[in-house]
Protein backbone atom coordinates (compact mmCIF):
# COMPACT_ATOMS: atom_id res chain seq x y z
CA UNK A 1 0.00 0.00 0.00
CA UNK A 2 2.13 3.32 -1.00
CA UNK A 3 -1.43 5.72 -0.67
CA UNK A 4 -4.09 5.93 2.31
CA UNK A 5 -6.13 8.78 1.31
CA UNK A 6 -8.96 8.36 4.41
CA UNK A 7 -12.16 10.18 3.97
CA UNK A 8 -12.67 11.67 7.24
CA UNK A 9 -15.68 13.97 6.38
CA UNK A 10 -14.67 16.01 9.11
CA UNK A 11 -11.47 16.61 7.95
CA UNK A 12 -12.79 16.52 4.39
CA UNK A 13 -15.54 19.34 4.39
CA UNK A 14 -12.97 21.74 5.47
CA UNK A 15 -10.90 20.66 2.54
CA UNK A 16 -11.15 22.49 -0.92
CA UNK A 17 -12.49 21.73 -4.06
CA UNK A 18 -9.70 20.77 -5.99
CA UNK A 19 -7.96 18.78 -2.78
CA UNK A 20 -10.53 16.50 -2.84
CA UNK A 21 -10.95 15.72 -6.28
CA UNK A 22 -7.10 14.96 -5.90
CA UNK A 23 -7.88 12.52 -2.90
CA UNK A 24 -11.13 10.85 -4.83
CA UNK A 25 -8.65 10.31 -7.76
CA UNK A 26 -6.15 8.63 -5.51
CA UNK A 27 -8.27 6.86 -3.93
CA UNK A 28 -9.88 5.72 -7.58
CA UNK A 29 -6.64 4.23 -8.22
CA UNK A 30 -5.98 2.73 -5.23
CA UNK A 31 -9.94 0.90 -5.76
CA UNK A 32 -8.77 -0.29 -9.04
CA UNK A 33 -5.61 -1.36 -8.97
CA UNK A 34 -7.10 -3.84 -5.86
CA UNK A 35 -9.61 -4.82 -7.89
CA UNK A 36 -7.33 -5.81 -10.92
CA UNK A 37 -10.15 -4.33 -12.95
CA UNK A 38 -10.17 -1.60 -15.72
CA UNK A 39 -12.66 1.03 -16.98
CA UNK A 40 -10.29 3.56 -15.01
CA UNK A 41 -9.63 5.75 -18.18
CA UNK A 42 -13.29 6.55 -18.30
CA UNK A 43 -13.47 6.82 -14.51
CA UNK A 44 -11.07 9.37 -14.69
CA UNK A 45 -12.32 11.37 -17.12
CA UNK A 46 -15.25 11.95 -15.57
CA UNK A 47 -14.03 12.50 -11.84
CA UNK A 48 -14.46 16.28 -11.97
CA UNK A 49 -17.65 16.18 -13.16
CA UNK A 50 -19.13 14.23 -10.85
CA UNK A 51 -17.13 15.79 -7.74
CA UNK A 52 -18.22 19.00 -8.94
CA UNK A 53 -21.85 18.13 -9.08
CA UNK A 54 -22.06 16.21 -5.84
CA UNK A 55 -20.13 18.43 -4.07
CA UNK A 56 -21.41 22.14 -5.48
CA UNK A 57 -24.52 21.86 -7.70
CA UNK A 58 -26.57 18.85 -6.57
CA UNK A 59 -29.50 19.97 -3.88
CA UNK A 60 -31.17 17.49 -1.61
CA UNK A 61 -34.40 17.30 -4.00
CA UNK A 62 -32.17 16.51 -7.30
CA UNK A 63 -31.34 13.13 -8.98
CA UNK A 64 -28.46 12.23 -10.50
CA UNK A 65 -28.40 9.46 -13.12
CA UNK A 66 -25.17 7.80 -14.35
CA UNK A 67 -25.99 6.68 -17.47
CA UNK A 68 -22.45 5.25 -18.52
CA UNK A 69 -22.26 3.06 -15.98
CA UNK A 70 -18.68 2.01 -16.30
CA UNK A 71 -17.84 4.75 -14.59
CA UNK A 72 -19.21 3.52 -11.11
CA UNK A 73 -15.92 3.44 -9.95
CA UNK A 74 -15.92 7.05 -10.56
CA UNK A 75 -19.81 7.51 -8.54
CA UNK A 76 -18.92 5.88 -5.50
CA UNK A 77 -15.63 7.31 -4.56
CA UNK A 78 -17.30 10.78 -5.08
CA UNK A 79 -20.42 9.13 -2.70
CA UNK A 80 -17.59 8.24 -0.25
CA UNK A 81 -16.26 12.13 -0.63
CA UNK A 82 -19.28 13.16 0.42
CA UNK A 83 -19.63 10.88 3.25
CA UNK A 84 -22.86 8.83 1.94
CA UNK A 85 -20.55 5.40 1.29
CA UNK A 86 -18.36 4.41 4.40
CA UNK A 87 -14.47 2.99 4.07
CA UNK A 88 -15.61 -0.53 4.41
CA UNK A 89 -18.11 -0.20 2.29
CA UNK A 90 -15.75 1.53 -0.41
CA UNK A 91 -12.75 -1.41 0.31
CA UNK A 92 -15.31 -3.72 -1.10
CA UNK A 93 -15.32 -2.29 -4.52
CA UNK A 94 -15.59 -5.18 -7.40
CA UNK A 95 -14.79 -8.20 -4.22
CA UNK A 96 -17.31 -10.84 -3.98
CA UNK A 97 -20.22 -10.03 -1.50
CA UNK A 98 -20.00 -6.34 -2.36
CA UNK A 99 -22.52 -4.14 -2.80
CA UNK A 100 -20.71 -2.13 -4.82
CA UNK A 101 -20.69 -4.04 -8.35
CA UNK A 102 -18.66 -3.16 -11.32
CA UNK A 103 -21.72 -1.59 -12.79
CA UNK A 104 -24.08 -0.06 -10.13
CA UNK A 105 -26.61 -2.38 -8.43
CA UNK A 106 -30.26 -1.87 -8.73
CA UNK A 107 -31.94 -0.97 -5.47
CA UNK A 108 -28.41 -0.81 -3.40
CA UNK A 109 -28.00 2.79 -2.68
CA UNK A 110 -30.64 5.85 -2.70
CA UNK A 111 -28.27 8.35 -4.56
CA UNK A 112 -28.32 5.79 -7.37
CA UNK A 113 -31.47 5.22 -8.45
CA UNK A 114 -31.14 2.82 -11.49
CA UNK A 115 -28.63 -0.09 -12.01
CA UNK A 116 -26.87 0.75 -15.98
CA UNK A 117 -24.28 -1.04 -17.14
CA UNK A 118 -25.83 -1.50 -20.89
CA UNK A 119 -25.29 1.94 -22.44
CA UNK A 120 -28.52 4.28 -23.67
CA UNK A 121 -30.62 3.55 -20.54
CA UNK A 122 -29.91 6.31 -17.80
CA UNK A 123 -31.54 9.31 -20.44
CA UNK A 124 -34.51 7.77 -20.96
CA UNK A 125 -34.28 6.85 -16.97
CA UNK A 126 -33.73 10.16 -16.09
CA UNK A 127 -36.75 12.06 -18.89
CA UNK A 128 -38.69 9.62 -16.70
CA UNK A 129 -37.99 11.00 -13.56
CA UNK A 130 -38.32 14.52 -15.08
CA UNK A 131 -41.62 13.82 -15.86
CA UNK A 132 -42.45 12.28 -12.77
CA UNK A 133 -41.34 15.95 -11.28
CA UNK A 134 -43.71 17.74 -13.73
CA UNK A 135 -46.83 16.22 -13.32
CA UNK A 136 -46.85 15.56 -9.65
CA UNK A 137 -45.41 19.24 -9.27
CA UNK A 138 -42.64 17.75 -7.47
CA UNK A 139 -39.25 19.91 -6.61
CA UNK A 140 -35.75 19.14 -8.06
CA UNK A 141 -33.65 19.10 -11.15
CA UNK A 142 -32.27 15.97 -13.17
CA UNK A 143 -28.65 15.62 -14.25
CA UNK A 144 -28.03 12.59 -16.12
CA UNK A 145 -24.19 12.08 -17.35
CA UNK A 146 -23.34 10.06 -20.26
CA UNK A 147 -20.57 9.13 -22.21
CA UNK A 148 -19.58 10.09 -26.27
CA UNK A 149 -19.50 6.92 -27.30
CA UNK A 150 -23.16 6.44 -25.93
CA UNK A 151 -24.67 8.69 -28.34
CA UNK A 152 -24.18 5.72 -30.77
CA UNK A 153 -27.08 3.88 -28.96
CA UNK A 154 -30.42 4.57 -30.78
CA UNK A 155 -32.81 4.54 -27.96
CA UNK A 156 -30.86 8.18 -26.92
CA UNK A 157 -32.03 9.79 -30.08
CA UNK A 158 -35.80 8.33 -29.16
CA UNK A 159 -35.45 9.95 -25.51
CA UNK A 160 -34.12 13.43 -26.46
CA UNK A 161 -36.98 13.91 -28.63
CA UNK A 162 -39.15 12.58 -25.84
CA UNK A 163 -37.48 15.14 -23.76
CA UNK A 164 -37.41 18.01 -25.87
CA UNK A 165 -41.30 17.57 -26.84
CA UNK A 166 -42.61 16.94 -23.21
CA UNK A 167 -42.97 19.78 -20.84
CA UNK A 168 -40.81 18.30 -18.21
CA UNK A 169 -38.56 19.15 -15.02
CA UNK A 170 -35.05 21.08 -15.38
CA UNK A 171 -33.10 18.05 -17.05
CA UNK A 172 -29.37 18.33 -17.51
CA UNK A 173 -27.13 15.91 -19.85
CA UNK A 174 -24.09 15.91 -19.08
CA UNK A 175 -21.82 14.48 -21.98
CA UNK A 176 -18.13 13.52 -21.13
CA UNK A 177 -17.09 13.45 -24.51
CA UNK A 178 -13.41 11.67 -23.95
CA UNK A 179 -13.34 11.08 -27.71
CA UNK A 180 -12.29 6.91 -27.07
CA UNK A 181 -14.62 4.58 -26.35
CA UNK A 182 -13.96 0.29 -26.76
CA UNK A 183 -12.32 -0.36 -29.90
CA UNK A 184 -11.44 2.84 -31.16
CA UNK A 185 -12.01 6.49 -31.05
CA UNK A 186 -15.45 7.90 -31.72
CA UNK A 187 -14.48 9.96 -35.06
CA UNK A 188 -12.69 6.22 -36.17
CA UNK A 189 -15.93 4.25 -34.78
CA UNK A 190 -18.37 6.48 -35.71
CA UNK A 191 -17.77 10.04 -36.37
CA UNK A 192 -20.59 12.46 -34.45
CA UNK A 193 -18.71 15.50 -34.43
CA UNK A 194 -19.54 18.25 -34.56
CA UNK A 195 -21.55 16.62 -31.99
CA UNK A 196 -23.35 19.65 -30.30
CA UNK A 197 -24.62 20.98 -34.11
CA UNK A 198 -26.03 17.68 -34.10
CA UNK A 199 -27.64 17.87 -30.63
CA UNK A 200 -28.80 21.51 -31.37
CA UNK A 201 -31.14 20.28 -34.56
CA UNK A 202 -32.97 18.21 -31.65
CA UNK A 203 -34.24 21.77 -30.30
CA UNK A 204 -32.38 21.73 -27.44
CA UNK A 205 -29.45 24.22 -25.92
CA UNK A 206 -25.83 22.81 -25.91
CA UNK A 207 -22.98 24.26 -24.25
CA UNK A 208 -19.62 22.82 -24.37
CA UNK A 209 -16.96 23.33 -21.55
CA UNK A 210 -13.73 22.00 -20.67
CA UNK A 211 -14.94 19.03 -18.42
CA UNK A 212 -11.87 18.82 -16.29
CA UNK A 213 -12.48 22.97 -14.91
CA UNK A 214 -14.64 22.70 -11.92
CA UNK A 215 -15.55 26.49 -12.15
CA UNK A 216 -16.73 25.75 -15.92
CA UNK A 217 -18.80 23.07 -14.78
CA UNK A 218 -19.99 24.37 -11.68
CA UNK A 219 -21.54 27.62 -13.65
CA UNK A 220 -22.58 25.31 -16.18
CA UNK A 221 -24.57 23.17 -14.28
CA UNK A 222 -25.65 25.36 -11.64
CA UNK A 223 -27.53 27.49 -13.86
CA UNK A 224 -31.63 26.91 -13.04
CA UNK A 225 -32.44 26.47 -16.78
CA UNK A 226 -36.09 24.64 -17.77
CA UNK A 227 -36.67 21.92 -19.55
CA UNK A 228 -33.61 19.80 -21.15
CA UNK A 229 -30.39 21.44 -22.08
CA UNK A 230 -27.31 19.45 -23.18
CA UNK A 231 -23.59 20.17 -21.69
CA UNK A 232 -21.11 18.68 -23.52
CA UNK A 233 -18.01 18.29 -21.17
CA UNK A 234 -14.73 18.22 -23.42
CA UNK A 235 -12.51 15.55 -21.46
CA UNK A 236 -9.25 13.20 -21.55
CA UNK A 237 -9.69 9.92 -20.91
CA UNK A 238 -7.33 8.89 -18.21
CA UNK A 239 -6.94 12.42 -17.12
CA UNK A 240 -3.96 12.86 -14.80
CA UNK A 241 -1.68 10.22 -15.48
CA UNK A 242 0.34 10.56 -18.12
CA UNK A 243 0.73 7.04 -19.44
CA UNK A 244 -3.05 6.85 -19.86
CA UNK A 245 -4.34 10.08 -20.91
CA UNK A 246 -5.99 9.84 -24.41
CA UNK A 247 -4.95 6.44 -24.62
CA UNK A 248 -7.84 3.96 -26.05
CA UNK A 249 -5.96 0.90 -24.28
CA UNK A 250 -7.24 2.55 -20.56
CA UNK A 251 -10.48 1.86 -21.03
CA UNK A 252 -9.62 -1.77 -20.40
CA UNK A 253 -6.23 -2.28 -18.92
CA UNK A 254 -6.13 -3.31 -15.39
CA UNK A 255 -2.87 -1.66 -13.96
CA UNK A 256 0.89 -3.39 -12.76
CA UNK A 257 2.04 -2.24 -9.44
CA UNK A 258 4.66 0.58 -10.87
CA UNK A 259 1.99 1.73 -13.54
CA UNK A 260 -0.13 2.15 -10.33
CA UNK A 261 2.44 3.73 -8.43
CA UNK A 262 3.58 5.87 -10.94
CA UNK A 263 -0.20 7.19 -11.65
CA UNK A 264 -0.75 7.55 -7.62
CA UNK A 265 2.59 9.90 -7.93
CA UNK A 266 1.71 11.90 -10.78
CA UNK A 267 -2.15 12.58 -9.44
CA UNK A 268 -0.39 13.48 -5.89
CA UNK A 269 2.00 15.98 -7.97
CA UNK A 270 -0.76 17.76 -9.76
CA UNK B 1 -60.96 -6.34 -25.13
CA UNK B 2 -59.57 -3.13 -25.55
CA UNK B 3 -62.36 -1.01 -24.96
CA UNK B 4 -63.09 -2.45 -21.94
CA UNK B 5 -59.43 -2.23 -20.97
CA UNK B 6 -60.33 2.00 -21.36
CA UNK B 7 -63.91 1.87 -19.64
CA UNK B 8 -62.01 -0.11 -16.60
CA UNK B 9 -59.13 2.59 -16.40
CA UNK B 10 -61.92 5.44 -16.79
CA UNK B 11 -62.60 4.43 -13.39
CA UNK B 12 -59.26 4.86 -12.16
CA UNK B 13 -58.50 7.99 -14.12
CA UNK B 14 -59.19 10.08 -11.29
CA UNK B 15 -56.01 8.28 -9.29
CA UNK B 16 -53.26 11.21 -9.53
CA UNK B 17 -50.52 8.54 -9.83
CA UNK B 18 -51.94 6.88 -12.54
CA UNK B 19 -50.16 7.58 -15.77
CA UNK B 20 -50.57 5.42 -19.26
CA UNK B 21 -48.39 5.63 -22.25
CA UNK B 22 -49.10 4.75 -25.59
CA UNK B 23 -47.03 3.90 -28.44
CA UNK B 24 -48.72 5.92 -30.69
CA UNK B 25 -51.46 3.29 -30.72
CA UNK B 26 -55.28 3.45 -29.81
CA UNK B 27 -57.23 4.86 -32.07
CA UNK B 28 -60.82 4.64 -31.70
CA UNK B 29 -60.36 2.82 -28.76
CA UNK B 30 -58.19 5.20 -26.39
CA UNK B 31 -59.90 8.20 -26.68
CA UNK B 32 -62.03 8.27 -23.74
CA UNK B 33 -58.97 7.85 -21.48
CA UNK B 34 -56.92 10.11 -23.59
CA UNK B 35 -59.72 13.18 -23.13
CA UNK B 36 -60.22 11.60 -18.76
CA UNK B 37 -56.47 11.77 -17.66
CA UNK B 38 -54.87 14.65 -19.49
CA UNK B 39 -51.61 15.63 -19.13
CA UNK B 40 -51.45 12.22 -17.36
CA UNK B 41 -51.90 10.22 -20.53
CA UNK B 42 -49.06 10.46 -23.11
CA UNK B 43 -48.19 9.80 -26.33
CA UNK B 44 -45.02 8.00 -26.52
CA UNK B 45 -44.80 8.21 -30.23
CA UNK B 46 -43.31 5.19 -31.99
CA UNK B 47 -40.58 5.17 -29.55
CA UNK B 48 -40.65 1.88 -27.50
CA UNK B 49 -37.61 1.64 -25.67
CA UNK B 50 -37.62 4.89 -24.30
CA UNK B 51 -41.34 4.73 -23.98
CA UNK B 52 -40.44 1.49 -21.01
CA UNK B 53 -38.03 3.64 -19.53
CA UNK B 54 -39.55 6.23 -19.20
CA UNK B 55 -42.67 4.38 -17.20
CA UNK B 56 -39.54 3.39 -15.03
CA UNK B 57 -38.43 6.43 -14.36
CA UNK B 58 -42.20 7.58 -13.50
CA UNK B 59 -42.49 4.64 -11.45
CA UNK B 60 -39.45 5.81 -9.35
CA UNK B 61 -40.94 8.89 -8.54
CA UNK B 62 -43.72 6.80 -6.88
CA UNK B 63 -46.03 7.21 -9.93
CA UNK B 64 -47.82 3.96 -11.59
CA UNK B 65 -47.40 3.79 -15.00
CA UNK B 66 -49.16 1.75 -18.14
CA UNK B 67 -47.76 1.20 -21.23
CA UNK B 68 -49.24 -0.08 -23.76
CA UNK B 69 -48.73 -1.29 -27.42
CA UNK B 70 -49.55 -3.92 -29.80
CA UNK B 71 -48.05 -6.95 -28.14
CA UNK B 72 -45.22 -7.85 -30.37
CA UNK B 73 -43.53 -4.12 -30.41
CA UNK B 74 -44.16 -4.01 -26.55
CA UNK B 75 -41.92 -7.04 -25.25
CA UNK B 76 -39.59 -7.57 -28.48
CA UNK B 77 -38.27 -4.51 -28.81
CA UNK B 78 -37.96 -3.08 -25.90
CA UNK B 79 -37.19 -5.98 -23.90
CA UNK B 80 -33.46 -5.07 -22.58
CA UNK B 81 -35.43 -1.92 -21.12
CA UNK B 82 -37.98 -4.18 -19.25
CA UNK B 83 -35.23 -6.53 -18.36
CA UNK B 84 -33.14 -3.50 -17.00
CA UNK B 85 -34.91 -0.66 -16.02
CA UNK B 86 -38.26 -2.37 -14.39
CA UNK B 87 -37.64 -5.85 -13.80
CA UNK B 88 -34.39 -5.80 -12.09
CA UNK B 89 -36.06 -2.65 -9.95
CA UNK B 90 -39.12 -4.62 -9.44
CA UNK B 91 -40.75 -1.08 -10.54
CA UNK B 92 -45.00 -1.48 -10.80
CA UNK B 93 -44.76 -1.00 -14.45
CA UNK B 94 -48.08 -2.87 -15.96
CA UNK B 95 -47.41 -3.45 -19.98
CA UNK B 96 -50.12 -4.05 -21.84
CA UNK B 97 -49.48 -6.41 -24.93
CA UNK B 98 -52.85 -5.91 -27.57
CA UNK B 99 -53.12 -8.75 -29.65
CA UNK B 100 -51.96 -11.89 -27.99
CA UNK B 101 -50.99 -14.65 -30.46
CA UNK B 102 -52.41 -14.48 -33.64
CA UNK B 103 -54.70 -12.05 -32.97
CA UNK B 104 -53.41 -9.82 -35.62
CA UNK B 105 -53.91 -12.70 -38.41
CA UNK B 106 -53.08 -11.31 -41.79
CA UNK B 107 -51.33 -8.63 -40.53
CA UNK B 108 -48.32 -10.69 -40.73
CA UNK B 109 -45.54 -12.75 -38.59
CA UNK B 110 -44.32 -9.28 -37.04
CA UNK B 111 -47.83 -8.40 -35.51
CA UNK B 112 -48.30 -11.97 -33.97
CA UNK B 113 -46.81 -12.46 -30.20
CA UNK B 114 -45.80 -16.34 -29.74
CA UNK B 115 -43.66 -16.11 -27.46
CA UNK B 116 -44.55 -13.15 -25.27
CA UNK B 117 -45.14 -14.49 -21.65
CA UNK B 118 -42.56 -17.02 -22.05
CA UNK B 119 -39.76 -14.71 -22.99
CA UNK B 120 -41.18 -11.90 -19.99
CA UNK B 121 -41.40 -14.61 -17.18
CA UNK B 122 -37.72 -15.53 -17.86
CA UNK B 123 -37.84 -12.04 -16.29
CA UNK B 124 -37.09 -11.33 -12.48
CA UNK B 125 -40.77 -10.80 -10.82
CA UNK B 126 -43.07 -10.26 -13.25
CA UNK B 127 -46.19 -11.76 -13.73
CA UNK B 128 -48.08 -11.92 -16.79
CA UNK B 129 -52.27 -11.75 -16.96
CA UNK B 130 -54.41 -13.65 -19.73
CA UNK B 131 -57.45 -12.75 -19.65
CA UNK B 132 -60.06 -15.79 -21.06
CA UNK B 133 -63.10 -13.06 -21.45
CA UNK B 134 -63.65 -9.37 -21.52
CA UNK B 135 -65.08 -9.90 -18.74
CA UNK B 136 -61.77 -11.35 -16.59
CA UNK B 137 -60.48 -7.64 -17.86
CA UNK B 138 -62.01 -5.28 -14.96
CA UNK B 139 -60.74 -7.36 -12.44
CA UNK B 140 -57.40 -7.76 -13.39
CA UNK B 141 -56.63 -4.02 -14.15
CA UNK B 142 -57.92 -3.71 -10.16
CA UNK B 143 -55.81 -5.98 -9.10
CA UNK B 144 -52.88 -4.77 -10.93
CA UNK B 145 -53.72 -1.22 -9.88
CA UNK B 146 -52.91 -2.38 -6.06
CA UNK B 147 -49.59 -4.49 -7.46
CA UNK B 148 -46.22 -3.55 -6.68
CA UNK B 149 -44.51 -5.38 -9.37
CA UNK B 150 -44.07 -5.39 -13.25
CA UNK B 151 -46.91 -6.94 -14.98
CA UNK B 152 -47.59 -7.95 -18.20
CA UNK B 153 -51.31 -7.92 -19.61
CA UNK B 154 -51.97 -9.96 -23.33
CA UNK B 155 -54.70 -8.80 -24.71
CA UNK B 156 -57.05 -11.02 -27.87
CA UNK B 157 -60.94 -10.76 -28.59
CA UNK B 158 -63.41 -11.91 -26.37
CA UNK B 159 -64.72 -15.22 -27.86
CA UNK B 160 -67.00 -16.20 -25.12
CA UNK B 161 -70.55 -17.54 -27.05
CA UNK B 162 -73.37 -15.06 -26.24
CA UNK B 163 -75.62 -17.34 -24.35
CA UNK B 164 -73.04 -18.20 -21.73
CA UNK B 165 -72.02 -16.07 -18.70
CA UNK B 166 -68.52 -15.90 -17.84
CA UNK B 167 -67.35 -17.38 -14.25
CA UNK B 168 -66.31 -15.16 -11.56
CA UNK B 169 -62.30 -13.99 -12.06
CA UNK B 170 -60.10 -16.36 -10.27
CA UNK B 171 -56.53 -17.62 -12.24
CA UNK B 172 -57.89 -20.99 -12.25
CA UNK B 173 -61.20 -21.98 -13.16
CA UNK B 174 -63.05 -25.28 -14.09
CA UNK B 175 -65.64 -23.93 -16.85
CA UNK B 176 -66.78 -28.12 -17.36
CA UNK B 177 -66.88 -30.62 -15.74
CA UNK B 178 -66.66 -34.14 -17.39
CA UNK B 179 -65.63 -37.74 -17.41
CA UNK B 180 -62.50 -37.32 -19.92
CA UNK B 181 -59.19 -35.50 -20.16
CA UNK B 182 -58.54 -32.95 -18.15
CA UNK B 183 -57.82 -30.01 -20.46
CA UNK B 184 -56.30 -26.77 -19.81
CA UNK B 185 -56.74 -23.87 -21.95
CA UNK B 186 -54.60 -20.02 -21.87
CA UNK B 187 -56.71 -17.77 -23.19
CA UNK B 188 -59.48 -16.36 -25.10
CA UNK B 189 -59.50 -19.26 -27.62
CA UNK B 190 -61.58 -21.17 -24.66
CA UNK B 191 -64.15 -19.42 -25.90
CA UNK B 192 -64.85 -21.52 -28.79
CA UNK B 193 -63.31 -24.75 -27.97
CA UNK B 194 -65.97 -24.21 -24.66
CA UNK B 195 -68.84 -24.29 -27.24
CA UNK B 196 -67.53 -27.25 -29.15
CA UNK B 197 -66.42 -29.60 -26.17
CA UNK B 198 -70.26 -28.77 -24.65
CA UNK B 199 -72.03 -31.19 -27.34
CA UNK B 200 -70.24 -34.17 -25.95
CA UNK B 201 -71.26 -36.78 -24.07
CA UNK B 202 -70.77 -36.74 -20.75
CA UNK B 203 -68.28 -40.11 -20.41
CA UNK B 204 -65.94 -39.10 -22.80
CA UNK B 205 -66.18 -34.80 -22.54
CA UNK B 206 -63.21 -33.61 -20.92
CA UNK B 207 -63.17 -31.33 -17.72
CA UNK B 208 -62.14 -27.80 -18.93
CA UNK B 209 -60.12 -25.42 -17.49
CA UNK B 210 -58.74 -21.75 -17.69
CA UNK B 211 -55.87 -20.36 -16.39
CA UNK B 212 -55.61 -16.39 -16.49
CA UNK B 213 -52.33 -15.82 -14.79
CA UNK B 214 -48.34 -16.95 -14.91
CA UNK B 215 -46.30 -18.39 -13.78
CA UNK B 216 -47.49 -21.38 -12.13
CA UNK B 217 -46.90 -21.41 -8.39
CA UNK B 218 -47.49 -25.37 -7.65
CA UNK B 219 -48.17 -24.39 -4.38
CA UNK B 220 -51.73 -22.72 -5.36
CA UNK B 221 -52.77 -25.70 -8.29
CA UNK B 222 -56.61 -26.08 -6.86
CA UNK B 223 -57.27 -29.27 -5.42
CA UNK B 224 -60.29 -29.78 -7.77
CA UNK B 225 -57.86 -29.53 -10.52
CA UNK B 226 -55.58 -32.25 -8.86
CA UNK B 227 -58.83 -34.47 -8.22
CA UNK B 228 -59.79 -34.08 -12.35
CA UNK B 229 -56.12 -34.94 -13.32
CA UNK B 230 -55.82 -38.10 -10.82
CA UNK B 231 -59.13 -39.14 -12.31
CA UNK B 232 -58.75 -38.38 -15.56
CA UNK B 233 -54.53 -39.46 -16.04
CA UNK B 234 -54.33 -37.59 -19.16
CA UNK B 235 -53.16 -33.68 -18.82
CA UNK B 236 -54.37 -32.00 -22.37
CA UNK B 237 -53.00 -27.96 -22.38
CA UNK B 238 -53.81 -25.91 -25.16
CA UNK B 239 -52.48 -22.09 -25.84
CA UNK B 240 -51.40 -19.62 -28.56
CA UNK B 241 -47.84 -19.78 -27.46
CA UNK B 242 -44.64 -21.38 -28.57
CA UNK B 243 -43.84 -24.76 -26.93
CA UNK B 244 -40.89 -22.86 -25.57
CA UNK B 245 -41.87 -20.66 -22.11
CA UNK B 246 -45.20 -21.60 -22.18
CA UNK B 247 -47.86 -22.53 -19.88
CA UNK B 248 -47.32 -26.31 -20.78
CA UNK B 249 -43.97 -26.36 -19.94
CA UNK B 250 -44.74 -24.65 -16.38
CA UNK B 251 -47.22 -26.96 -15.51
CA UNK B 252 -45.22 -29.96 -16.40
CA UNK B 253 -42.41 -29.14 -14.02
CA UNK B 254 -44.43 -28.14 -11.48
CA UNK B 255 -46.37 -31.38 -11.49
CA UNK B 256 -43.83 -33.22 -12.07
CA UNK B 257 -42.18 -31.61 -8.93
CA UNK B 258 -45.19 -32.51 -6.74
CA UNK B 259 -45.46 -35.66 -8.10
CA UNK B 260 -48.70 -35.27 -9.67
CA UNK B 261 -47.65 -35.61 -13.31
CA UNK B 262 -50.08 -37.59 -14.99
CA UNK B 263 -49.37 -40.60 -17.02
CA UNK B 264 -50.59 -38.94 -20.25
CA UNK B 265 -49.65 -35.19 -21.69
CA UNK B 266 -50.72 -33.53 -24.62
CA UNK B 267 -49.85 -30.35 -25.24
CA UNK B 268 -51.34 -27.57 -28.22
CA UNK B 269 -49.32 -24.58 -29.39
CA UNK B 270 -48.08 -21.87 -31.65
CA UNK B 271 -46.38 -23.41 -33.85
CA UNK B 272 -45.16 -20.71 -36.03
CA UNK B 273 -45.99 -20.63 -40.13
CA UNK B 274 -45.92 -24.30 -40.56
CA UNK B 275 -47.16 -23.95 -44.75
CA UNK B 276 -45.79 -20.17 -44.99
CA UNK B 277 -48.89 -18.29 -45.66
CA UNK B 278 -50.85 -16.74 -43.58
CA UNK B 279 -54.47 -15.35 -42.87
CA UNK B 280 -57.14 -15.18 -39.99
CA UNK B 281 -56.25 -15.89 -36.45
CA UNK B 282 -58.67 -18.95 -37.08
CA UNK B 283 -56.51 -19.79 -40.68
CA UNK B 284 -53.15 -19.68 -38.12
CA UNK B 285 -55.07 -21.58 -35.12
CA UNK B 286 -56.16 -24.45 -37.47
CA UNK B 287 -52.84 -24.62 -39.11
CA UNK B 288 -51.54 -25.55 -35.43
CA UNK B 289 -54.21 -27.60 -34.81
CA UNK B 290 -55.41 -25.09 -32.02
CA UNK B 291 -58.97 -24.56 -33.50
CA UNK B 292 -61.96 -26.38 -32.08
CA UNK B 293 -62.49 -29.29 -35.13
CA UNK B 294 -58.84 -30.50 -34.73
CA UNK B 295 -58.96 -30.35 -30.94
CA UNK B 296 -62.37 -32.55 -31.54
CA UNK B 297 -60.60 -34.76 -33.49
CA UNK B 298 -57.72 -34.97 -31.21
CA UNK B 299 -60.01 -36.16 -28.35
CA UNK B 300 -62.19 -38.33 -30.81
CA UNK B 301 -58.72 -40.06 -31.83
CA UNK B 302 -57.89 -40.63 -28.18
CA UNK B 303 -60.93 -42.65 -27.23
Amino acid sequence: MISDVSNSTSGQSELELPCRIRNARIRLLRMHYESGIGHIGGNLSCLDLLMTLHHEVLQHEDTFVLSKGHAAGALYVTLWSRGKIGEDQLGSFHKDDTTLSGHPAPNRLPEIPFATGSLGHGLSLSVGIALGKAIQGLPGRVFCLMSDGEWQEGSNWEALIFAAHQQIAPLTILVDANGLQGFGSTGQVAGMEPLADRLCGFGVPVEEIDGHDPIAIRTACGHSASGTRIIIARTRKGCGVSFMENRMEWHYLPMTEEQYRQAVREVSDE
Amino acid sequence: MRNVLCQSLLSHAENPNLVFLTGDLGFQALEPLRDAMGRRFINAGVAEQNMVSVAAGLARTNMRPWVYSIAPFLYARPYEQIRNDVCMHGLPVTMVGNGGGYAYGVMGGTHHALEDYGALLCLSGLRAYIPAFAADVPPTIDQLMTSDRPAYLRLGRCELPKPALAPAYAPWRRLMAGGGPTILVVGPLVGGLWTALESMPDDCRPSLWILTELPIDESIIPTAFLDDLRASTHLFVIEEHVVQGGAGQMLALALASIGKMPSRFTHRCARGYPSGRYGSQSFHRKECGLDAESILSELGGLG
